[in-house]
């Protein structure tokens, strides 16, 4: 089928993941910079089916709807940036490794409140080598860390950009996907040693 | 396989007595894996010039009809999803059983677009400053 209309050029369409623990914010940061409210999308697995993609013949076992929000944002005609927030719990790791198949990055998000639950994220991203930022996202009544004190609590490798954000704000969303991108290109220029 | 009036494949085990189907599958007949096709979340879909009114089309149900709809401009699979509130894994199908019909061009994501080069990570960064 020939779809080479000069209209209808398919943009390239990158894609960064937001993560980090329940109720952080990711939904909140995907609205901020996007263009168009967070859309909303799901996909089903039974309890059974989290590990395999067969749902057939399912008699009693439990099905789970793991929800996904994305935006999109657009550079311009040839290029978008896709936002996907991952689902809060990664036991859904089906879904996870589908969004993180051929991501440019992550952000993950921390609450200095209660930073052991971007753990799990901050792991996942380690050991696929997607390269991430920490942002760690200022609550009210939060105690403000330092961002070196961030880092060292999370175990990070020094490379790695921590950010402190407000991700309620447009612009302290926009600064945490530059910092992002920034760095997925200065590991491009010198590349970290795979040992 | 017996197919049913619209040549999509028909399920026997669809009656009363086989149980419950996965809810959200039912737009699918139950078929959870599409016919051909890999279709990335940011794989691209295009409708085929006149797809609506080919005669491949006549007997589509209206969630196949819905996606051609869209797609009449290139739209990525995951705002499919979105825009007619199925589950990604439904859309899938139906995206399947439309590419085996000829009615729409699929675009999965370029070698650029998981390794994208210093000029398009610049780019990037400087359409987030201007937003
Ligand atoms: N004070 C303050 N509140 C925030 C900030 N970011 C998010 N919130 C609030 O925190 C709540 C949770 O934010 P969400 O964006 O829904 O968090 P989430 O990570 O998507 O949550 P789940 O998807 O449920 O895991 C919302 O009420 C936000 O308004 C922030 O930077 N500061
Ligand atoms: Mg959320």
């Amino acid at each position: 089928m020939d779809s080479g209309h000069s209209e209808h050029s398919i943009p390239l369409a990158l894609k960064i993941l937001v993560a980090g623990g329940f109720g952080v914010g990711k939904t909140t940061l995907v609205g901020s910079v996007s263009e168009v409210r967070p859309l909303h999308t799901e996909e089903v697995l039974t309890s059974a089916g989290i590990g395999t993609d067969d749902i057939l013949g399912v008699e009693s076992k439990r099905t789970t709807t793991v929800a996904m929000d994305f935006g999109r944002i657009t550079i311009n005609d040839d290029l978008q940036v896709y936002l996907f927030g991952t689902p809060g719990q990664e036991r859904f790791w089906f879904v996870w490794d589908e969004l993180a198949f051929g991501a440019l990055g992550a952000v993950v998000l921390a609450d200095t409140r209660r930073l052991a639950d971007c753990f799990p994220s901050v792991d996942y991203f380690e050991r696929r080598r997607i390269p991430f930022v920490v942002g760690v996202n200022r609550f009210d009544g939060a105690r403000r860390f330092t961002p070196d004190a961030v880092r060292q609590a999370l175990d990070l490798h020094p490379n790695v950009p921590v950010v402190s954000c407000d991700v309620r704000d447009r612009q302290s969303g926009k600064h945490v996907l530059v910092a992002l991108v920034e760095h997925v290109a200065a590991k491009r220029g010198h590349p970290v040693p795979t040992a | 396989m017996p197919t049913n009036g619209s040549g999509l494949p028909h399920h026997d085990w669809l009656d009363d007595d086989a149980g419950p189907v996965v809810r959200p599958y039912t737009v699918t007949g139950g078929r959870v894996r599409p016919v051909t096709g890999g279709f990335d979340l940011l794989a691209f879909v295009l409708a085929a010039p006149g797809a609506i009114r080919a005669p491949e089309a006549a007997q589509l149900q209206p969630e196949h009809r819905a996606i051609l709809a869209l797609a009449r401009e290139p739209i990525s699979v995951a705002e499919i999803a979105a825009g007619l509130d199925l589950v990604v894994g439904v859309v899938r199908v139906l995206l399947g059983d439309l590419l085996a019909s000829g009615l729409i061009a699929l675009h999965e994501p370029s070698a650029m677009a998981h390794l994208p080069d210093d000029d398009i990570l610049q780019a990037v960064v400087n359409g987030l400053r201007a937003l």
